[in-house]
């Protein structure tokens, strides 16, 4: 394990300023940089402990959703306001992990996690998985078929939300909607498109219907498992037909994945069982398999029709 | 240097085990300011000034906190490696209020890996303790 100083910066501007610098890095919850650390995967001199930031709040009104980064899984999913107006953003987080980590990850960090593969966890760049059934399905490149593993990015990317970054310089902040906010792993694996020295402040967003949403997650055993396949489902519906749908899957692609298509063939169909199947049948379509993970196809599907079908009931 | 090993090495309180390091199996379950965390993935230094709660600060003398003496009465361990990190969760989980029924305290104890699989027994204890909570 290599040693590291950590400085604590007060404000803002401070933290992009120290963390900017060469070999250096922000932490927050820990739960991801620690253990990279012990495994000789996270080789910086200098760690930014933004704890003393204020990068806090939750505000969930039907009109606007606005959580800080620092805020905490547990404090955001059990949220009395998070989980009446935005019950997929309760559900994907209280879903994930266990409820220690969740006291200690946040949002930001959450978004930042690395996949939990050998490719992404070892400091030699040669080393990678074999092929496995837990390998993603859309996204792939050729140094990485690693699932993306957070639910909350998930459930945000279904929701076209925004991320706040602050970059350095003084420049002022950058509103980055999810869709740009990852990209397909490139040759160092990055699949953000934050530059050294941006800091996530908050995560916004606004989606009317949002009440009409959940988040299944699909795992090997009942709980504390990354998600084998999950789907995050919001639902505009007015008497009984979809004006507008929003589908993002987990455990598929390198990045969080959304389905324009399965959106397109939802919008103005009655919502049936009936119907929500033929405009799941293409879901597939683009997906690249072996032999192992093949499986994940149909159970995209599945798992987004039990989405479809549980968030219909408002609560 | 992580919460854990300052405990255990340098404050010689090894009531708090080490599992997996890696933040996987709860072993090394203690509070900070009242929260459950993992202290394997905690970095001392960033909890100075924080109130940190461990196995050794539960009991009140000789009496020992309830959620001890339920697992005591349930035969909630087998081998008794993952026990302080169990109690330190159940405690916890009671606190938070996620102690209604046997399903949510499965949920809300998930983070505690007992490869001794005492689940029941652990599931019991965490119930005894909780209804004397209610019953306070």
């Amino acid at each position: 394990m290599n040693n590291f100083a950590i400085s604590r910066p007060r404000d803002v501007g401070a933290a992009v300023a120290a963390a900017s610098r060469p070999s250096s890095a922000f932490i927050a919850g820990g739960t991801t940089v620690v253990d990279l650390w012990k495994l000789g995967a996270f080789p910086v001199d200098q760690l930014v402990d933004i704890d003393a930031v204020n990068l806090r709040g939750i505000e969930a009104t039907s009109a606007r959703l606005r959580l800080g980064a620092l805020e905490k899984m547990n404090a955001v999913g059990e949220h009395a306001d998070v989980k009446s107006n935005y019950p997929i953003i309760s559900q994907a987080l209280l879903l994930a992990a266990s409820p220690q980590i969740r006291n200690m990850g946040t949002m930001g960090g959450n978004l930042l996690q690395r996949p939990r593969s050998l490719t992404y966890r070892n400091p030699d760049p040669k080393r990678h998985d074999g092929p496995s059934r837990f390998d993603a399905i859309f996204g792939l490149t050729p140094l990485s078929r690693a699932p993306h593993p957070s639910d909350l990015a998930v459930a945000l990317m279904a929701m076209d939300a925004t991320i706040r970054v602050q970059g350095v310089n003084g420049t002022p902040e950058r509103l980055v909607k999810m869709a740009d906010f990852y990209h397909i792993p490139d040759h160092s694996l990055k699949f953000d498109t934050l530059a050294p020295g941006d800091l996530i402040t908050a995560i916004e967003a606004q989606v009317p219907f949002a009440r009409r949403s959940v988040y299944v997650k699909i795992r090997d055993r009942a709980s504390y498992q990354f998600a084998v396949v999950s789907a995050a489902v919001l639902l505009d519906l007015q008497g009984g037909i979809v004006r507008e749908a929003r589908i993002a899957a987990g455990g598929v692609g390198t990045i969080p994945w959304r389905f324009p298509q399965v959106e397109a063939a939802l919008k103005g169909q009655p919502a049936t069982q009936e119907s929500f199947v033929v405009a799941l049948k293409d879901m597939g379509q683009g997906a690249v398999t072996h032999t192992q993970n093949a499986f994940k196809v149909e159970l995209l599907k599945r798992t987004t029709l039990r989405a479809l079908l549980e968030a219909q009931p408002i609560v | 240097m992580t919460l854990l090993d300052v405990l255990r090495d340098h404050l010689k309180l090894p009531g708090t085990k080490k599992g997996c390091d890696h933040g996987t199996c709860g072993a090394c379950t203690v509070w900070v300011d009242g929260h459950r965390v993992v202290s394997c993935l905690t970095l001392a230094s960033r909890v100075e000034g924080k109130e940190i709660t461990t196995i050794e600060g539960l009991a009140q003398g000789e009496k020992l906190h309830p959620v001890q003496q339920a697992f005591v009465d349930c035969d909630g361990f087998q081998c008794g490696f993952c026990t302080p990190g169990q109690i330190m969760s159940g405690a916890a989980c009671i606190q938070e209020g996620h102690s209604h029924n046997d399903s949510e305290i499965r949920e809300w104890m998930s983070g505690n890996i007992c490869r001794c699989a005492a689940y029941p027994n652990i599931l019991a204890a965490v119930k005894q303790a909780a209804k004397e909570k209610t019953a306070i």
